[in-house]
């Protein structure tokens, strides 16, 4: 039985957490399981679906067009996943919030125990994936006939955009639930990228002693491209808001490079930020336990280091 | 209107990890409990609906061991007014828990169950999700604002690129995220008084409900151990290393 993948799209182009999970589906056909297909579901989703089928990869496209599927509803989706089930061994989407809202409905609606975020294949039914925000890693066997899986993606390196040729398949849109309506989304920050999918992020910590102070770090994340974030100290002082939160209980990130200011590194602060690329800590006190975890560390005053580093960002950016 | 709010007993958030030396799971003995985090923001919630006038009452429900009801009795001293106590001395599922909670809404009739929307110890993101497709219920997670409006709620969720505002008809499930609001601090005299509020106890056979795991864990393991890198004595050396060694800049 063929794999079917949940593509994650804006109804014009695929989005990268799709090619990472891909990529886990692929793995899933190495170890036996059938043929990668992707759905796409939307509505006035075609050129989605067009970009779906050059995916590497992909044996075809299924594309579920329709006003029920506009906004990806978790109870329309979950409809119409279920709907398609029977066909398949395994059902996939991306760990971001639009896997996360509608997948536990299909696998509930399946009577099966879903197998979260993922982080890598052991074979067709055994998985490994973190928990207690990645301070243990559990490999859990499913004894379920279909497997319901998200996939965490900064785990799986992204499948080839180009090069698949597959077929789009028109499939029915299913049905409106009639509960739930879309009003209205706001994407957050403007220029500034989303913590979740930064390539860089910038965070300061209790350290940098009030709100006003994170103004010296938006020049540096600004230089830099980056996102900005805080700890939980930061955040329960008041100095930011909780969305900017990294760390068990907040976000948990994985970018190219983690910028950790004034960041002592509690537990709960390196449970969301550990898997980062390369980490850098700057902090006054040499014996912070974030340096046990940095790439790259300096002990200065912060309030001499981010001038002094946005200076230096900008002889070279 | 009557408000479920399912809570969870687990390791608190200021403990670091220890996995057992048989890879069986992590060590829990001796280890601070809490309430899931998660949970402490939906139990506010449903107390600041009280404390409006939108509802009546809040029901608490917590599954797994006796020690859960401490768990209990901790969201009464917040300002819940009766607790459910589903015993069991399994590792439940999440699938297992939403059927379990099925059996009580059904029983209890709540027009609005407030989750987390994860818990820290399994992080699986599923409880409430599962719930509403059990129940046929619309679902509203990741929840950063709730405004209930006679028969519908407008839900606005953190969603990976900002925010999404929805609406959804009543009687609705609701995950709840860290922006949602800042939970309170039970009173002396609050806690005082939780200890007379009623806790009932069940079991899930009492619920009707098959618990069986479905996932089998192999092994748990330490993840791999990062390396603590290099030391470096200035900004510009600092930034030097970033453009020219780890090429990220």
């Amino acid at each position: 039985m063929a794999i079917l993948v949940i593509a994650e799209h804006d109804n014009t182009a695929i989005q990268a957490s799709t090619l990472n999970t891909v990529t886990a589906a692929s793995e899933l056909s190495g170890h036996g399981a059938g043929d990668v297909v992707l759905l796409v579901a939307g509505s006035g989703c075609a050129p989605a679906a067009d970009a779906a089928a050059k995916i590497a990869g992909v044996s075809n496209v299924l594309l579920a067009d329709g006003p029920p599927q506009d906004n990806a509803l978790a109870e329309n989706l979950a409809d119409l996943v279920v709907g398609l089930a029977g066909d398949y061994s395994h059902i996939l989407a991306p760990a971001s919030t639009y896997g996360k809202n509608f997948l536990p409905r299909v696998a509930a609606l399946l009577d099966v125990q879903q197998i979260s975020e993922i982080s890598a294949v052991v074979d067709s039914e055994t998985f490994v994936r973190p928990i207690y925000a990645g301070n243990a890693m559990a490999t859990v066997k499913s004894a379920d006939a279909t497997k319901v899986i998200t996939v965490r993606t900064t785990t799986f390196d992204p499948a080839s955009a180009e090069g698949g040729s597959g077929a789009v398949e028109p499939v029915d849109a299913g049905s409106d639930s009639g509960q739930a309506r879309f009003i209205e989304r706001t994407e957050s920050g403007g220029e500034r990228p989303e913590l979740t999918t930064a390539r860089v992020i910038i965070s300061g910590g209790r350290g940098m002693g009030s709100g006003e102070n994170f103004d010296l770090i938006e020049p540096i994340a600004d230089k830099l491209g980056a996102a900005m974030g805080a700890s939980r100290a930061a955040v329960d002082a008041g100095y930011v808001p909780n969305d900017w939160q990294v760390g068990q209980t907040g976000k948990v990130v994985a970018p190219e490079l983690y910028v950790a200011i004034g960041i002592s590194g509690a537990i709960q602060h390196l449970a969301g930020m550990k898997d980062s690329k390369v980490i850098v800590a700057i902090n006054k006190d040499e014996e912070a336990p974030i340096f046990q975890v940095a790439d790259y560390g300096l002990v200065a005053d912060l309030f001499k280091a981010l001038p002094e580093l946005d200076a230096e960002l900008a002889k070279i950016l | 209107m009557k408000v479920l709010v399912p809570v969870k007993r687990v390791i608190d958030y200021n403990v670091k990890i220890r996995v057992k030396g048989d890879n069986t799971g992590v060590e829990t003995a001796n280890v601070k409990m809490s309430m899931n985090p998660f949970d402490e923001i939906s139990v506010e919630e449903a107390i600041r609906m009280k404390e409006a006038g939108t509802v009546e009452e809040i029901i608490v429900v917590s599954m797994g061991v006796q020690q859960c009801q401490e768990t209990i009795r901790t969201a009464l001293a917040m300002g819940a007014d009766r607790g459910i106590h589903v015993k069991s001395d399994e590792d439940l599922e999440p699938l297992a828990v939403a059927k379990l909670l099925k059996a009580i809404v059904d029983k209890e009739a709540p027009e609005l169950v407030i989750l987390g929307k994860q818990a820290i110890d399994d992080d699986s993101n599923q409880t409430g999700q599962m719930l509403g497709a059990l129940l046929g219920w619309s679902q509203g997670t990741f929840a950063s604002k709730i405004e209930l409006d006679g028969t519908t709620a407008k839900i606005t969720r953190e969603v990976d690129s900002g925010l999404e505002t929805i609406e959804v008809d009543l009687p609705t499930i609701v995950t709840v995220d860290l922006r949602l609001n800042e939970p309170r601090y039970a009173s002396l005299p609050n806690i005082m008084k939780a200890k007379k509020k009623p806790i009932d106890e069940v079991s899930p056979a009492d619920l009707g409900v098959d618990t069986a795991p479905r996932l089998q864990t192999l092994k748990v393991e330490e993840p791999p151990v990062r390396q603590a890198g290099v030391m470096v004595d200035s900004v510009a050396a600092l930034v030097d290393k970033l453009k020219n060694e780890a090429r990220v800049i």
